[in-house]
Parts: structure tokens; sequence; C-alpha cells
């Protein structure tokens, strides 16, 4: 029983990943961006997750990840016979670079854990609200650094002509590996000994087990994962600016990680595919649809609005999150017993 | 003579970030609580002095007060659920009202902004041995130091201020001895949203174009600054807004034409490095356990 719950820890909410992703590929064109970029964005929560979730010291930074993710698989990716023209101070070793789809996603993994383990040796030494705060500063540096070195980075202009690689097929295959990874991250004894100091640091401490060194490991793994997420972010947008990986990404994602529930995986992707799905049903709202013959559209700024209340009343009449931090239940036992 | 200017200047970006970071920290002082949409209570103050343009000074300074005041005892009503769940949920949760008054705001009035003309004059300069120094920057740190000296001296000799660092050093003891809590809870917001007012005139004056992010600029530098200096306490948490205040000008004259575009890495390394040495804040004593607000 224990073994085919564990399973269904991560065969249920992949299922419902498939679904969604089914169902999406079924829509019209139009609505067909928007449930690709529901699961590239539940990718980004879950990434977030491994670490925040497992740790529960909350990160602002983690988009930073995702952003040196993603221009590391854009740049690499973009065609070379147009790059050295539009970025002529970029090195001349990364505007001739041209790679794959696939090589340029393992090297958004690749960068992205490099960089979370240089930056977590010193910042996993801190907690609550310094660590907050700390992983924020990490933000606002790597935003700058990306914005303003035009050596390595685009500066202010468009990273245009990335290949939009990112399908249905990629999305939902990126997605689960995510998870995978994640799950598996969370049940290995590297996961069970950071839930552990999660619980009770103290306790964690006095039967041996380093907390640095387990928040270290979760934040270069999360890290890499986020920075493959922001692989098939930049090849779903097919163009990035440095301010589409920046404070309103970190919220958002946040946002839905808190609402789905911190504590569980499920809650995570749940949290995501909420809040994502309100996202994108609120901007077709506000494009206008036809209900019963008779035209009906929001007014524009209505769906942000509506966000911001829907959030907070759920952390009030659910704080754990929708999921109140569990892990999905198994629906046939639950039936047995009723 | 150049980096003096630089320091006139730095001290006047200081003493506003000190002001907006005190009323952040004697919120999370007695409830544990940041609160991300103290910012929006600059944004509505400011609405306020646009909407009474034309109107007697008095009268708009009173409006302006009584609005954010009043805001800032509605948030302590819709935060009232927030108080037994966990310091995360809390976080996003302000966070969500911060988010929801911007669009609102947004909503409202547009992207364009405003100009409110509000004591225009006092954001002239005169000139002093070659320094150009704005009437602003002498009459914010004049108020600046009075609303703290005023703010000390409730925490220090009225009952409420008692009562105040009572709830804020242990919630259940203080409970047990009698404070009435929850009046305490009120009376932090009540405070904070007063020296909420008082920030919105001063910035009203320096910053006069009202947009809906007016507070919301401010409140990120002030509460990186209220955890650098150390949160749990008054004066620290309003020194450290003054430090990030300070240190941003300064840096921004120190460093070279090309390089200061990376004005920012410098200071959040600045920032990083401070937490990393003192996690507990960088004007917080020995003396840290004995009172929090």
């Amino acid at each position: 029983m224990r073994r085919r719950l564990a399973v269904w820890h991560l065969l249920g909410p992949s299922l419902l990943v498939v679904l969604v992703a089914v169902v999406g590929a079924a829509t019209p064109p139009t609505i067909q961006f928007q449930v690709r970029s529901v699961l590239v964005t539940a990718a980004i929560v879950v990434a977030l997750y491994a670490f925040v979730g497992n740790s529960g010291v909350i990160s602002f930074g983690h988009v930073s990840f995702v952003a040196v993710g993603a221009f590391a698989a854009g740049i690499a990716s973009a065609p070379a016979d147009v790059k050295p023209s539009t970025f002529p101070k970029m090195l001349p070793f990364l505007a001739n670079l041209e790679i794959g789809n696939v090589q340029s996603l393992l090297l958004a993994a690749v960068v992205g854990a490099i960089y979370a383990f240089w930056v977590g040796i010193p910042l996993m030494r801190l907690s609550g609200l310094s660590a907050g705060i700390a992983t924020f500063a990490v933000l606002i540096i790597t935003h700058n650094v990306i914005r303003n070195w035009e050596a390595i980075g685009p500066g202010a202009k468009t990273l245009a002509l990335v290949p939009p690689t990112t399908g249905f097929l990629q999305a939902t295959i990126g997605l689960l590996v995510v998870m995978a990874v994640t799950y598996a991250y969370q049940r290995s004894r590297w996961g069970r000994r950071l839930r552990a100091t999660r619980e009770d640091p103290l306790a964690a401490q006095a039967s041996g087990i380093e907390v640095h060194r387990e928040r270290l490991i979760a934040f270069t793994l999360s890290g890499a994962l986020a920075g493959f997420a922001g692989g098939l972010f930049v090849h779903l947008l097919g163009s990035i600016t440095t301010e589409q990986v920046f404070l309103d990404l970190t919220f958002v994602t946040l946002a839905m990680l808190v609402v789905g529930g911190i504590g569980s995986m499920w809650g995570a992707l749940v949290g995501a595919l909420f809040i994502a799905g309100l996202n994108a049903f609120l901007v077709e709202l506000e494009k206008g649809v036809v209900v019963a013959g008779r035209d009906f559209d929001l007014p524009s700024g209505t769906r942000l609005l509506t966000l911001g209340v829907i959030m907070f009343v759920v952390l009030v009449t659910r704080p754990s999150g929708l999921t109140g931090g569990r892990e999905l239940s198994w629906p046939l036992r639950r039936g047995r017993r009723a | 003579m150049i980096y003096l200017q630089a320091f006139v200047d730095a001290v006047a970006l200081g003493t506003l970030f000190a002001l907006v970071a005190m009323g952040i920290g004697l919120v999370f002082g007695v409830i544990r609580l940041v609160n991300f949409a103290h910012g929006e209570l600059l944004t509505a103050g400011a609405y306020a002095l646009l909407f009474t343009k034309g109107m007697p000074i008095v009268v708009r300074i009173v409006v302006s007060l009584a609005v954010v005041v009043a805001l800032s005892a509605v948030m302590e009503v819709i935060y009232r659920p927030l108080r037994t769940v966990s310091p995360a949920t809390v976080l996003i949760a302000t966070f969500a009202i911060s988010f929801l008054l911007q669009n609102a705001a947004l909503l409202a009035f547009g992207t364009q902004g405003e100009n409110v003309e509000f004591l225009t004059e006092l954001n002239k300069a005169f000139v002093v041995g070659g320094l150009r120094i704005r009437w602003i920057t002498v009459v914010g740190l004049a108020v600046g130091g009075l609303t703290l000296a005023a703010t000390a001296w409730v925490l220090r000799r009225t009952d409420v201020g008692l009562q105040m660092r009572a709830a804020a050093a242990d919630v259940q003891m203080a409970r047990l001895l009698g404070v009435p809590v929850r009046r305490v809870v009120v009376m932090a917001f009540l405070v904070a949203g007063l020296l909420a007012g008082v920030v919105t005139l001063v910035l009203a004056v320096q910053r006069p174009l009202i947009t809906p992010t007016f507070g919301f600029q401010v409140m990120i530098p002030a509460l990186v600054g209220v955890v650098v200096g150390g949160l749990d306490r008054l004066v620290p948490a309003a020194l450290g807004g003054f430090a990030v205040g300070f240190a941003t000008v300064m840096l921004s004259s120190l460093l070279p034409g090309a390089q200061r575009v990376f004005l920012n890495t410098v200071l959040f390394v600045l920032v990083i490095t401070i937490l990393l040495v003192k996690p507990d804040g960088l004007f917080v004593g020995r003396r840290r356990a004995v009172e929090r607000v």
C-alpha cells in the first residue's frame, strides 16, 4: 500500500498534467499558447518548490536561475548569423554559438545549477527574513548584470529569433521531468534530511544533519530545475527581455506555490495550474467572449484585480494552501471508507 | 564639493527611507507581520492630496492623513485572520493586498500619473557655500527627527507604548498580565498609519508625480533597509532605512560614469555582505533580546 501510494504521488499529478496538455491541444490556437505557458509556469513553480517546500526557507531569488537559464538557452540557440550584428558587444564565442534545442535546455540546467551552487554557499547560512532579503538581493543583482553587461546578455534589447520549440510535447515532457526529479529528491535520503531541518532545525542538527549542506544540495538542484524551466520558457516565447524574468514572475510564482500549498509537490502543481489557468481564462475574458449571443467583456485591468482578491481569499480561508500541503491522496481508499 | 553635494542629497533620501522603515518596523515589532502593502498607504495618501488639489493646504493635509490612517486601520481588520498562519503565508497575503491596491489604482487612475502640486515652494533650492539644498530636505529632516522622537516618546512614556512593548516582547505573557493585545495591535496600525501619512506629505513634495506605484517604489528599498538594520527594533530599523537611502546616493556619485549602471549590483552585494556578517541587523547591539520596539 505504502509503495503504491508513493507511486501515486507522482503518477496522479502526472496524469493531471497529461490531461491538461491533451485537452489544451484540442483548443483553438490562441488558447493553445495560454495552456502551454501554464505548463511552463508550473515547471518553474515545481522547481521553486524543490527548495522552498522542502527547506521551509522562502527564496525570492529563484527567478534569477530562471533568467540565467532562459538567457543561456536563448543566446546559445539563437541563429549565429544575426547575433553579431544585433549584439555588437557580445563576446565572439557567444555570438557565434548556435546549438540545438535539447543541448540548449541541458545547458540551461547546468548554468542554473552552477549559479545556484555558487550563490548558495554563502546564502544558505541564513534563514527567515534575512534569507528572503538576501535572495531578493540576488534577483536584483542578476537582473542588473544581465541587463547592463552587454558582453554576455542582450542589454536593454529584446533577445529575439530563439527557435520556438516548446510546443505541447516539449512543455509536457519538460514539466514531467521537473516533477519526477523533484519527487525523487524529496523521497531520497537528502530530501528527508532537509525536511527534518524544516520541521525542527535544532533536533535535526542534534541528529547529525548538517543544515547548511542539505540546503545547499536542494538549492543547487532547484537552481538546475529552474534553469531548465527557464530554457523551456525562452523556447516558448521565442523572444525575451530581462523584465520578463524579474519581479512580476517572482511574485506570481511564489504566490502560486503558497496558494497551492507550500509543503507538497502536488500543492505546487495545483497552485500553478489554478492561478495560471485562472489568469489565462481572465485574459480571454478581457479580450471579450460571446455568452448566449451577447457580447461580454471585462474592462482591462480587472484580471489582476480579480487575481489579487482570489489569492487573498484563498490564503485567509485556507492558510496552508488549497492542498493543505499534502500530497495527492489515493482516491480509491477514500471511496472504500465512505 | 561634488561629494558634499552628494552627501546632502544622500541625507535627504536616507531620511525618507528611514521614515518608511519606521512604519514597517513598528507593525513588525508588535505582531511579527511584514506589511507589504505599507507602500500603498503612501499611494492612497498621495491620491488624497491629488483629489483635494486647489483646496486650502490644511484641508489637504488633514484629508490625506485621515485617508492613510483609515486605510491602515482597515488593513488591521483585513489582516486579523492571518494571526495564526505561517510567516510565508502572511508575506504572500500582504503582498496580495499590495498587488490588489496597486491594480485598483491602475484601473481607476491609469499609469500616466498626475502632478500633485503640493507645497511646490518647498521643492525649490537655496544655496549655502555653493551647495544646493532643497527646502524639503531640511523640512524632511526636521519632520523625520521629530516623528522619530515623538514615536519613541509614545513607546517609552505612555501606557499604550508600554503595552505595545510588552506585546512585542511576549504576546502570551502580556495577555496574561492583562494587556489588551487587540487594542494594542490596533494602536500599532494607527501609529504606523500616521507615520505613513507624514511620509506621504514629505514624499509628495519631493516627487510630485503621483502614479499607482508611488509608494511601492520607496517601500521596497525601505523594507530592505529594515531587514539590514534590524527589524526587531524601531531605531535600528529606521537607521537601516536611512543607510540604504544614503548608500544609494553616495554610491551613484562615487562610481565612475560607465559603471554607474551597476549601482544596484554594488548596493545589493553590500546588503548580502551585511546580512551574512550580522544576520540580526547592522544596528542591533547585544541588548537585542530585551525589547523589540
